[in-house]
């Protein structure tokens, strides 16, 4: 499952590289010139240290976040007599609320006079498996029946009803604002050049951030809760269209061109049927991103499995946490192989037999009359309506157990390898981290500044070096630059670790299809399991330190950089491979001359989402004994006085994320412009 | 990566779900239909035949605690079985609470730990929200240590010998200083300031939630590791690791005032409710209740207990609570 990846690296290349093969003279001296600069750095550190570091206690804030504080309230108090709310924010809530309810009704919560949902568990389970097989295929029709099923048996079929009705408004809204938007993107470069930075914003952005204004906007309710979700969840299907836009070959277009055809009929003929895999992918990409959002949407008051995960954090009860968030990985699970499924019918609709197609409108009929018998008997019965549970039992059949389950294996790790993890936190945080926080945070501010700058320029190329600029300086008008330093210190480090993980069990994945099947439901697990789940434990054996959040930014990250360096790994020609093995290659060889060089533009593609996803971690490290920007995003978000602080701390992470990408992906631009010269 | 060849196993899962159906269906002849049991739905409300029209429907903040939990489970119980009202639980945040008054989403808050700044937002400028009194209960922020350590060492519950220990505080995060171990971001704190200030030789590190400091603490009392930092009472964790208030100079009126300067503890907090000004005008019997509202800071353990230690659901806690304290229940229904 691809969370998010593909929203992430269909990106179009940044820019084509400025920087040509004859360009500069460090070109030829690429590692020199970094370890000089390096160098030099050390050196001014060592000279200047602790002096223009702009540093701000975690208590104080400055003018800035005071009169954003303002001018929130300023807003908060003209709610009532403002047109923008009168007129276009309660219009919008009203229709967002009507389709969320409706969904719920359907499927979730009482409604339409009934003191249950109009479909009945057995009803949901029943469409789903029918909607799955057709429009996808018998295996995974089965697999999302039985995980249904599970919901039941855990005793979470509500919530997880509740979260499946949230995520489908939310991603009915990010698609219909979303698919036009990027077919527009896809036609145009002015419209892609627009966007661009916008949906990296609205990515970026913590969540946290925006949560509680939107309550003033639109209100306690679903309506807040979608909008939230959609923040985060429509950039993917924006991002992706355009890419399935624009990679139809230019031959297509000018052939249908040729023969007359109308832009209109170019765009609905030719450009959407083409890219349609592409865009079922951004589907499912916004299907992934809106169900990471369940936990934090719970914080303003969304129903669904996030109150199950966030009610057990308030009494450390891991067991019933990991019940819940067990629930949305299986739900994320389900969706993703249903929409990939979907992506694919296409293909295998062609390679069906004549009769199989004859067959078909008959299975059909049949499976749909199934169906509403299904629908009518948990409409009808009480037994179909409400999933039993047995007496006395908290949590249903089978979550009991599998909260017992996950409490032992937690208690058990607490006990027993805490002497394990602190060594390795002490050490790592000694030898590695602090360094590089050292001379991050305690270098005056110009210094750090003027390395970026430089480094920008090399790795990447001058765009990118006046990206890196433009972003420092915004994080200095902020007034965080040294909680910035801090907090890119912690991601770097997470991120080298990814890259490093991400290239160890890549290789060995991208070698072996055993390895890949085995491990990569792991991934997946890792990649959708609300982080608030594993929080605790993480706690208990690393205790509340940076460190805690970089293990927590790695696990969350490196399913990616695995991901993304497999595929490379897989990709490397067969041909390449076999004459190195005829040439006699060890197994080593193989992996260092052959294989890793050939997937070097897969390297750096992980290295850049690697950094993505640390990022998009900071806050929860907040959350866990990190400081820094992510304490400063969860402060602002708790507490009125801080707000402005927090918004603030927001945007430096956004500029951070945006300087990071940039320079990645400019350096991933030169590598492979490098290999087509 | 689908095999072709599905339609095979999609006719046998077309088989197999027709079956099964059928089977259900036969299952299902003798079952109860929708609608049919009573316990399930809007049972009416014991003894509010009467009141019920007048009460309506009150929305109450529940705000991340198992304390206010507690409040809200019991205080919601006996606005349904009492008074009759519909009472809607929303899970939020204080912030986002206080702002439902403005936006009439919020009624009540029914445990309020100071927030003097959004008071003055709400309740005098905007005039959306009123105070309607204590809950009877005291929150106590302050200084504590792991019970082990107090055994140990049995004057560092005072702040005057904490430089002595400061080296057993030492962790990763806090370099040659002690760690102190500051938590949820949504509480005001003055530590940092009052390290200084006191001259202690401590640095105060950001756990960043309720659930890292009280992790922190629990793993820091089994494995007998050094531990201390900011924590508050009520709170159900004391009943489980009994933390070590650790004596600060006493708090006077006013000696808080200006954070650069501050030496002294923290205030005694007079926990209140807040009701939004639309609630408090309805008459609403749900109202003069709330009002009425108060118990004991033992009163809302025995009650967090049984949500967070016995796993009961907050409902059935607040049933158990009431069944057992009648008189007290009474007394809040009398006028």
């Amino acid at each position: 499952m691809a969370v998010l990846e593909a929203a992430k690296t269909t990106r179009p290349p940044a820019a084509p590289p400025a920087a040509p093969a004859t360009g500069p003279v460090w070109a030829a001296h690429r590692g020199a010139v970094v370890a000089g600069v390096v160098a030099v750095w050390v050196v001014l550190w060592a000279l200047l240290r602790n002096r223009f570091t702009l540093t701000l206690d975690t208590a104080s804030t400055t003018d800035l976040h005071l009169r954003i504080n303002d001018i929130r309230d300023s807003i908060d108090a003209g709610r009532n007599s403002n047109p923008l709310f009168l007129y276009v924010f309660n219009e919008i809530r009203l229709v967002i609320d009507a389709l969320t309810n409706t969904i719920s009704g359907l499927i979730a919560q009482p409604a339409f006079g009934r003191p249950v949902p109009l479909l009945g568990w057995l009803g949901v389970v029943a469409v789903v498996m029918f909607v799955a097989w057709a429009l996808g295929n018998g295996r995974v029709s089965l697999l999302a029946g039985a995980v249904f099923v599970f919901f039941g048996l855990q005793g979470l079929w509500t919530q997880a009803m509740d979260t499946l009705a949230l995520t489908l408004a939310a991603v009915l809204v990010s698609l219909l604002i979303g698919i036009p938007l990027g077919v527009w993107a896809g036609l145009s470069d002015r419209v892609n050049r627009v966007l661009t930075p916008v949906l990296d914003f609205m990515q970026t952005m913590p969540t946290f951030v925006y949560l509680a204004p939107l309550t003033l906007f639109f209100l306690i309710g679903p309506a807040s809760a979608v909008i939230a979700t959609l923040i985060y969840a429509a950039p993917p299907a924006i991002r992706i269209t355009a890419h399935g836009i624009r990679s139809v070959a230019p031959a297509t277009v000018e052939a249908s061109v040729a023969l007359g055809s109308t832009p209109r009929q170019t765009l609905f003929g030719v450009l959407i049927p083409v890219a349609r895999r592409t865009i079922v992918l951004g589907i499912n990409q916004t299907i992934m991103a809106a169900l990471s959002m369940v936990t934090i949407a719970a914080l303003i008051d969304a129903p669904g499995l996030g109150q199950n995960v966030l009610k057990a954090l308030q009494t450390l009860d891991v067991g019933t946490a990991f019940n819940a968030g067990l629930s949305i990985v299986l739900m994320a699970i389900v969706l993703d192989r249903v929409t990939t499924a979907m992506s694919e019918r296409v293909e295998v609709a062609r390679l069906m037999t004549p009769q199989a197609i004859a067959r078909r409108p008959y299975l059909l009929g049949a499976g749909a009359f199934t169906t509403l018998v299904c629908v009518y008997l948990s409409y009808t019965f009480a037994n179909y309506a409400v999933f039993p549970k047995p007496e006395g039992s908290s949590l249903g059949y089978v979550g009991d157990d599998v909260a017992r389950v996950a409490d032992s294996v937690t208690t058990w790790t607490q006990s027993n390898l805490t002497f394990l993890t602190q060594s390795w936190k002490d050490v790592s945080t000694a030898w590695i981290l602090d360094p590089v926080e050292h001379l991050l945070v305690e270098s005056p501010w110009f210094v750090v500044f003027a390395v970026a700058v430089v480094l920008s320029m090399v790795i990447g190329n001058v765009r990118a070096a006046v990206t890196t600029a433009v972003c420092l300086a915004v994080v200095i008008g902020t007034g965080l630059w040294s909680d910035t330093m801090t907090t890119l210190a912690a991601v770097l480090v997470a991120t080298v670790l990814t890259v490093l993980i991400g290239v160890l069990v890549g290789v060995w994945m991208g070698r072996s299809r055993g390895a890949d099947r085995a491990i990569r439901p792991v991934l997946d697990a890792a990649q959708v399991l609300p982080s608030f789940v594993y929080l605790i434990p993480f706690v208990a054996l690393f205790g509340a330190t940076r460190f805690t959040a970089i293990v927590a930014a790695v696990v969350y990250s490196a399913p990616i950089a695995i991901k993304l360096v497999a595929d490379g790994i897989r990709n490397v020609s067969a041909t390449t491979v076999e004459a190195a093995l005829s040439a006699g290659t060890s197994t080593l060889q193989m992996i260092r001359k052959v294989q890793l060089p050939m997937a070097r533009e897969a390297l750096v593609l992980a290295t850049n989402q690697g950094l993505i996803y640390v990022l998009s971690m900071v806050v929860v490290g907040g959350l866990i004994g990190a400081g820094a920007l992510g304490y400063d995003v969860v402060a602002g978000f708790r507490q009125s006085t801080y707000f402005g602080k927090g918004l603030a701390a927001g945007l430096a992470i956004v500029m951070l994320g945006v300087m990071l990408d940039r320079v990645t992906q400019a350096a991933s631009g030169r590598t492979g412009g490098a290999k087509k010269r | 990566m689908t095999r072709i060849g599905s339609p095979r196993g999609a006719r046998r899962t077309a088989r197999v779900a027709l079956v099964a159906t059928f089977a259900l269906a036969l299952a299902a002849c003798g079952g109860a239909k929708v609608g049919e049991d009573t316990t399930s739905s809007a049972a009416p409300a014991p003894g509010g035949s009467g009141t019920a029209a007048a009460c309506g429907t009150v929305n109450i903040a529940i705000n991340p605690w198992v304390g206010y939990e507690a409040d809200a489970a019991v205080v919601a119980e006996l606005l349904q079985s009492k008074l009759g009202c519909t009472v809607v639980k929303k899970n939020l945040d204080e912030q986002v609470s206080w702002q439902g008054f403005g936006t009439g989403e919020v009624d009540v808050i029914l445990e309020n730990w100071g927030h003097e700044d959004l008071k003055k937002k709400y309740i005098e400028e905007q005039k959306v929200a009123v105070e309607v009194g204590p809950t009877g209960r005291e929150g106590k922020i302050g200084w504590f240590v792991v019970p082990w350590m107090a055994e140990k060492y049995p004057d560092i519950t005072d702040s005057a010998n904490l430089n002595k220990y400061a080296d057993l505080f030492k962790t990763s995060e806090s370099g040659d200083k002690g760690q102190f171990l500051d938590g949820d971001p949504g509480f005001v704190t003055i530590d940092g300031p009052l390290i200084k200030n006191l001259g202690l030789n401590f640095k105060v590190i950001y756990a960043g939630s309720e659930a890292a400091l009280i992790t922190s603490f629990r793993q820091a009392e089994k494995d007998k590791k050094p531990a201390i930092g900011y924590f508050y009472s009520p709170q159900w964790f004391l009943s489980e690791v009994p933390l070590v208030n650790v004596k600060l100079p006493p708090y006077t009126p006013g000696c808080d005032a200006d954070p650069k300067t501050v030496k002294c503890d923290y205030p005694v907090y007079n926990l209140d409710k807040i009701a939004s000004a639309k609630f408090a005008t309805s008459g609403s019997p749900g109202y003069d209740f709330v009002k009425k509202f108060q118990w004991t800071n033992d009163d809302q353990n025995v009650v967090a207990k049984y949500i967070a230690v016995d796993k009961m659901s907050p409902e059935d806690a607040a049933k158990k609570w009431i069944a057992d304290n009648q008189a007290k229940v009474d007394a809040w229904f009398t006028s």
